[in-house]
């Protein structure tokens, strides 16, 4: 069949398309965040000595000489360039340990909440959008936007407490915080095991959002698919009400959907800043909020490429699925 | 057996005071060995030592690990650690400190006069306060293993309390082996080895540090726990519902939000202690005025914002009744130094309107007289900020609020100094010359530096106050000079003294012993123990 030979061809092309548009991207983000970052009153210095809450002029001097801030910001620009040339993401002023590791320390906690999260808003969402536009105008659509409505409109760290006060301080079922058990307690496979304990409420409170914005999505699109002539014709060579639902209204109403995913997983990351902290999840949310807070600029720009590049990763994950979903959009 | 009955007496000692508060703890009761202990604490530290930093949960962490020379009960009395004798000079130029025997560091290593040479000489090169602190101190002298010999070139009074675990850490000497010149790049400092009853096993970035009983500790059979959990939790809302679950069980520095204080304390798996803030002085609050600034170049028109204030509404309201006045200077927690006579502007509004007037701003026809900001430390000062706003506003001064992040914040006022005045919390010490000189001292009137002489305040009498009272070697002499200073300050008013607040450690009421000393929380835990293990 055409689409294998096209399905070949696709991933080399889509790679070198990533690259060409990540370049462009990385250098406008390193460039224009480095300089925006130093706009932001205060610097690494003064988040160490604030923190402290005591210090001297020798040890201001000192300390800004060895964070090397008492250079021109050229000079520390073209350094830090340098630096990344050679791969070297820089130095963490607020842990003293390079960006590399915190970020390595962090990445797998981030994307595990991340994944679980638009996994549980795409699989619930597109089911609810399912059942809205199966019922629509009839009660279950309505009581199911009300409900995406409020998932919409409260915000996270808000459902995050409720959650918690329910169901870990009230019934006890859940823990309140953290990503695993600590010590003794979370040593072998006791600690993989009850991973997904620690992992339910943080990714519920982060995915509620996003649920309500694909059930909404695919609602809407699905009603409109439903009114197309291909599904006319569908119903009547024969098939199935079943079988057109699913086959064919369904895959091309989804098409709105992963493009919104798309644009999503960079949103995320910054919705994780609220959960993670609420949560207590050791993220890069929660990495990124304390790196501002101590003008720790090497990590903040370190996880603003991270991200960019997750953004250019997730549409071109969002291209390959397009066109799975519709074999039309590969021929262009 | 001698073994147990140090045992018993170092519990006494340590749980007579609790046992008051809660009689249901038999005085005689054994410890139980065993167990594991979750703490939080707010922010994740920067280093695990509190060699190189002050930060919160530094100076929290680092005596567990890592000992000081003396430890401090409540009243600020030193008691034996590292050191089991000590001695002054009559000059007070020379301090002799005899070094237990038989302390080895995590590794092995036999803890050594001149480790705590190095630490001394370094603390008073990179420790945020050190140059400050130690400013004074010449050279340590290491005649044999176990004796350090300080020399000073002046006296120093406050000296011998600052040889505490938080502040003057007594730090393997070898583990900064070429680091000499950067003692902060040392990996010590995120992994330390000490000789403290803990050792470091983990620090998972981002979540918590774990450390484990040290089975070699000088003064078996302690420590009593076995592992020592200490959770990074940022948000006050989820530390409270941590500890109410039970999945904390201890956290200080006033852990969650005042508002769930009632709460609390009615909840009969948890224990509320107001000690231990002896030591650190956390919480000191003020307002602060930039005398370069047109209307606080006044001295009017300070005392004229001075007679609006009722400290206790604050105390009531944004503090909920945790803390005690302190209308000057000095807290009145360090007992031996603040002076109870000193003057207080007293709530008086007629008095502050003719002081405006006199001052040159008359009200106008609407009853306004000037617009100027305030900002706030964040954190609760900003509270403080919004009550001067309400209570300045039927004087006829309409107050703006600005609120910012920590680093803008002393970027602003101390570097830019670009602000009218301030409400900020600070750590008072345990000593003046530590932490209060540093505000009101005009050498200290060091733009770019942070928690300096911000209001820019220099009075000659004050500066002759301070230094004389930094090297006076006797008591009743340096008491006379202190209380002086806190007169001139009280009628000059460079700053409004407000609230010494009373800094609450949560417990489990399985803890026995987490606050045994004027460190609180910042003790080395080595008699902490878990009821049922």
């Amino acid at each position: 069949m055409a689409k294998t030979h096209h399905g070949a061809g696709r991933v080399p092309r889509l790679l070198a398309r990533l690259l060409l548009r990540a370049l462009p991207t990385v250098v406008g983000v390193v460039v224009l965040i480095y300089f925006f970052l130093r706009l932001v009153p205060g610097d690494a210095a003064d988040a160490i000595a604030a923190d402290a809450g005591a210090a001297t002029s020798a040890g201001m001097e000192a300390l800004r000489a060895r964070l090397g801030l008492d250079q021109s910001l050229i000079t520390q620009f073209g350094q830090y360039v340098w630096g990344l040339l050679h791969l070297d993401l820089g130095q963490s002023v607020r842990y003293n340990a390079p960006v590399i590791d915190l970020i390595w320390q962090r990445l797998p906690d981030t994307v595990l909440l991340m994944v679980t999260a638009m996994t549980i808003a795409v699989a619930l969402g597109i089911v609810m959008g399912m059942t809205m536009a199966r019922f629509a105008g009839r009660l279950p659509d309505r009581l199911l936007s009300v409900l995406a409505l409020v998932f919409y409109s409260v915000p996270g760290f808000w459902i995050g407490l409720m959650l918690i006060v329910v169901f870990s301080v009230q019934l006890g079922w859940l823990p309140s915080g953290g990503s695993g058990p600590i010590g003794r307690a979370g040593q072998g496979w006791a600690g993989v095991l009850v991973k997904p304990r620690y992992l339910l409420l943080p990714s519920v409170s982060l995915g509620l959002f996003y649920l309500s914005i694909y059930a909404r999505l695919t609602r809407a699109s699905m009603l409109e698919q439903a009114g197309q002539d291909y599904v006319r014709t569908a119903l009547a060579k024969g098939l199935s009400p079943r079988k057109v639902m699913f086959r064919h209204v369904l895959r091309n109403a989804l098409l709105p959907v992963t493009t919104m995913v798309g644009m999503h997983v960079g949103a995320m990351l910054g919705g994780a800043v609220v959960v993670e902290t609420v949560y207590n999840w050791p993220g890069l949310g929660k990495l990124s909020f304390e790196a501002i807070l101590s003008r720790d600029f090497n990590v903040l720009m370190a996880i603003l490429l991270l991200s960019s590049f997750l953004v250019i990763a997730a549409n071109v994950m969002v291209d390959l699925v397009h066109g799975w979903l519709d074999p039309r959009i590969q021929e262009t | 057996m001698t073994k147990i009955s140090r045992r018993t007496f170092n519990l006494l000692a340590g749980t007579s005071a609790l046992a008051m508060t809660l009689p249901h703890i038999a005085k005689a009761e054994e410890p139980v060995v065993g167990g594991s202990v979750t703490m939080a604490v707010a922010d994740e530290p920067p280093s695990l030592v509190s060699l190189t930093t002050t930060s919160a949960s530094t100076v929290i962490l680092s005596p567990k690990i890592t000992e000081g020379l003396l430890t401090f009960d409540f009243d600020l009395t030193p008691k034996p650690e590292l050191a089991t004798e000590w001695e002054v000079s009559e000059d007070g130029l020379t301090y002799t400190f005899k070094l237990r025997e038989g302390v080895k560091f995590h590794d092995g290593t036999p803890l050594t006069s001149a480790d705590v040479a190095f630490s001394l000489m370094n603390l008073k090169k990179v420790h945020p306060r050190g140059q400050s602190t130690f400013q004074s101190l010449e050279k340590v002298d290491t005649p044999d293993d176990l004796t350090a010999v300080l020399t000073l070139s002046q006296p120093a009074p406050y000296l011998l309390t600052a040889f505490s675990a938080a502040e003057a850490p007594i730090v393997p000497r070898h583990a900064y082996e070429g680091f000499e010149d950067n003692p902060v790049a040392s990996p010590n400092g995120n992994a330390p080895i000490g000789t403290g009853p803990f050792r470091f096993v983990e620090w998972a970035r981002g979540s918590y540090i774990l450390m484990e009983r040290n089975p070699d500790y000088w003064d078996a059979p302690k420590p009593y726990v076995d592992e020592l959990i200490t959770q990074f939790v940022g948000d006050a809302s989820v530390r409270s519902i941590g500890l109410e679950s039970g999945e904390i069980d201890l956290a200080g520095w006033s852990p969650v939000p005042l508002t769930d204080m009632e709460r609390i304390k009615a909840d009969p798996n948890l224990q509320v202690e107001t000690r231990g803030n002896e030591y650190q002085n956390n919480g000191f609050y003020r307002i602060e005025f930039n005398l370069e600034n047109e209307y606080f170049k006044d001295v009017r028109v300070r005392q004229a914002f001075a007679h609006m204030i009722q400290p206790q509404q604050i105390l009531d309201i944004v503090f909920m009744g945790y803390g005690d006045l302190a209308r000057g200077p000095v807290t009145p927690s360090l007992k031996k130094i603040y002076d109870p006579e000193t003057p207080v502007l007293e709530h008086d509004p007629d008095r502050a309107a003719a002081l405006l007037d006199e001052a040159g701003y008359p009200a106008d026809a609407d009853g306004k007289r000037f617009d100027v900001t305030i900002d706030a430390r964040p954190g609760v000062a900003s509270q403080i900020a919004q009550y001067m706003r309400n209570v300045l506003a039927p004087l006829g001064v309409a107050v703006t609020v600005r609120n910012e992040d920590q680093s803008a914040y002393v970027r602003r006022v101390y570097t830019d100094r670009d602000f009218a005045f301030n409400a900020q919390g600070s750590s008072q010490l345990f000593d003046p010359t530590v932490g209060t000189q540093r505000f009101y001292w005009s050498q200290n009137f060091r733009p770019g530096v942070p928690y300096s002489n911000a209001a820019a305040y220099q009075n000659p009498e004050v500066d002759a106050l301070l230094e004389a009272a930094a090297v006076e070697n006797d008591p009743a002499k340096r008491k006379e000079q202190l209380d002086a200073f806190q007169h001139v300050i009280a009628n000059d008013v460079p700053a409004i003294g407000l609230i010494a607040t009373h800094q609450i450690t949560i417990a489990n009421v399985n803890l026995v012993n987490f606050c045994t000393g004027a460190l609180g929380i910042s003790g080395n835990f080595a008699d902490l123990y878990l009821k049922d293990g």
